[in-house]
């Protein structure tokens, strides 16, 4: 290497004087990169440390009893989990059965059957739907929707599919409006534009050609849509309902000012219940005492699993399905 | 009647019925233009617009049955366009109008009360590139099946196989009839896009540039697979390559700038074109 630099000459030498530079500048953006990504695994790491950390105190007292009990008394410290968790996978459950078949309708209008001069339009208010902030939708829950099902559709519900033997009891017991029902439904409405704009851009990713070589044999939009554009874009659509699964298990504002807070599991979907997310928001500035505040870092602990095993899932969700396509 | 000649602007064909039982010659024989052919497709005075642009120029032109018809011409002159609305696959998208005539046995099917699903499944299509459903092979026949006539499973099973028979893939996939179409390669997933085209009993086959996306030897086989599909079907195909309509079509028709420049017999319109434009873009002087 020396040798061969003696030998060059001026031009030669302030050429490999550049490319060194270049080395090196090209050396320390590859290293900032890296930091950065490792940054992310750091915060994630040093989250999951610090929630353990401030959950210990809680799972030594309670051990694995914690998540099995649904018995929540600040006064005599006895806390569990059970309700908060039972309240977070019903609502969020709520708001997938709501959420899903409605964001996939508007996903499918807009790619397949919208008139063009609608598509803008609509593409707008769903993104300001998503932009909308929770609290907005917590107030409006509370002041407008909540009262609206205690008045019309929480009766209605009791009267009919509340008389049926069986499934009646999850529709049984007073209209109080506000409740886990209520609190599944706003949530379902939070989710929909996430729901939405992530179907809705994966079934622009069909190409053309698929789809019109299907149109081509005869299909109706109904056929094209549900034979090659859904199996087409599962990997997308399941990545889609996800995201808005995360969001419905972690939202908190929202579900805070319309599911009741009450610390119990009932038959009803109707009563007042609680979520994981609510009870911290609820009850941090009021958590005296070690135990309290660790079990309130305990159930955030809860939830991080919970949405890690639910992305998880996911994940071997879609592996499944690709083994399964052969693709 | 000669063909050669046609006036882009000028109704032609009066007599464009003719009586069937005339059977159009074998590839060996190239029949003189329109002698005694029964016209499949007759397209007259076909204008087409993209959103107030006009992309097709007063065309008029027959497609002959159990013949095969090329569209020629260089980019952007309205070949692919005209292949789109034998089929009316232009009515997907909004601000695409035809208007004119394009007459399908004698109906036009640009008529508002066409029934479209059934005039696709009539109408067959074949694109650029292979474009297998995500589904498995036999799945990939079945589906357009599906959609017209209820099949007993051995029914099914038997067009299936008719199918790719034709299309000359069985040999290939017999063993592997329940993978998926995405995972053959490309010449075969081509071939199974016009068995799948195929198994639905059209009358018309359009290929828009079938073998651009292919190999060679997956392109021999293709042309070879229309060759003989010629016997059954009334093909149309478009295609950039020259020599592959000079093989393959007995009916040239040459367009440029939305305009049909030329149209006759394959064997005419490549050793003695009439029109300069012709003559130009076969030679390779432009396009």
């Amino acid at each position: 290497m020396t040798e061969i630099a003696l030998t060059l000459t001026d031009a030669h030498a302030s050429t490999a004087r550049r490319a060194r530079r270049q080395r090196l500048q090209d050396a320390a953006f590859r290293n900032a990169t890296l930091a950065f990504a490792l940054l992310v695994l750091l915060i994630l790491g040093g989250v999951t440390v610090s929630l353990i950390d401030g959950a210990l105190p809680a799972l030594r007292t309670f051990g694995f009893g914690f998540v099995a009990t649904e018995v929540w008394n600040p006064v005599s410290e006895q806390f569990g989990a059970l309700a908060p968790i039972y309240g977070t996978l019903v609502t969020s459950l709520i708001a997938m059965a709501v959420g899903i078949p409605v964001s996939f309708g508007i996903a499918l209008f807009i790619t397949e059957m919208c008139p063009a001069w609608l598509k803008r339009p609509l593409g707008v208010a769903i993104e300001l739907l998503a932009g909308i902030p929770s609290i907005i939708y917590g107030i409006w829950g509370l002041f407008v929707f909540a009262p609206f099902m205690q008045s019309t559709i929480q009766p209605f519900l009791i009267n009919t599919l509340g008389q049926i033997p069986g499934i009646g009891n999850l529709f049984m017991g007073p209209p109080y409006g506000i409740g886990i029902l209520t609190a599944g439904l706003i949530l379902g409405i939070m989710v929909l534009p996430f729901i939405t704009s992530i179907t809705r851009d994966v079934f622009e990713t069909v190409p053309p050609m698929v789809r019109e070589s299907a149109y081509g044999l005869g299909a109706t939009t109904w056929e094209v849509v549900w034979n090659v554009v859904l199996p087409y874009t599962r990997t997308g659509v399941v990545g889609g309902v996800m995201l808005g699964l995360g969001r419905a298990l972690g939202e908190t504002m929202a579900v805070t000012f319309v599911i009741g807070n009450a610390h119990r599991i009932s038959s009803s979907i109707m009563a007042p219940g609680t979520t994981i997310s609510a009870s911290i928001a609820n009850e941090f500035t009021e958590a005296v005492g070690d135990v309290y505040t660790a079990s309130l870092v305990a159930l955030g602990l809860i939830l991080f699993l919970i949405t890690f095993t639910v992305l998880s899932i996911a994940k071997l969700m879609l592996l499944r399905l690709q083994r399964k396509a052969g693709v | 009647m000669t063909m050669t000649h046609m006036d882009a602007n000028s109704p032609t064909h009066g007599s464009h019925q003719m009586p069937p039982g005339m059977l159009a010659g074998t590839a060996a024989e190239r029949p003189i233009a329109g002698a005694g052919l029964p016209e499949k497709i007759s397209v007259r005075n076909l204008d087409f617009f993209y959103d107030g642009y006009r992309a097709l120029k007063s065309i008029s032109l027959p497609l002959y049955d159990r013949q095969v018809t090329a569209f020629i011409g260089p980019s952007g002159c309205g070949k692919s366009t005209l292949l789109r609305i034998l089929n009316r696959m232009y009515d997907l998208y909004p601000k695409q109008v035809a208007t004119g005539e394009v007459l399908l046995d004698g109906h036009n099917i640009l008529s508002p009360k066409q029934d479209l699903n059934l005039l696709r499944a009539r109408v067959g299509m074949v694109f650029q590139k292979p474009t297998p459903f995500p589904m498995s092979i036999y799945d990939n026949i079945a589906f357009g099946v599906k959609l017209y006539e209820k099949l007993s499973r051995a029914d099914m099973d038997e067009r299936v196989e008719f199918s790719l028979r034709r299309a000359a893939l069985w040999d290939e996939v017999k063993d592997k009839l329940r993978q998926n179409g995405m995972s053959l390669s490309g010449g075969q997933q081509q071939r199974l896009c016009i068995a799948r085209a195929i198994a639905v009993k059209p009358s018309v086959l359009l290929l828009d540039e079938p073998t651009s996306a292919l190999d060679p030897i997956s392109t021999a086989k293709c042309e070879e697979l229309i060759d003989e599909l010629r016997s059954d079907y009334c093909i149309a195909i478009v295609t950039h390559n020259m020599q592959q309509a000079a093989r393959i079509s007995n009916f040239t028709a040459f367009m440029y700038l939305g305009e049909l420049i030329e149209f006759g017999n394959t064997e005419e319109i490549f050793t003695n074109p009439t029109k300069e434009k012709t003559s130009e873009y076969i030679t390779g002087r432009f396009g």
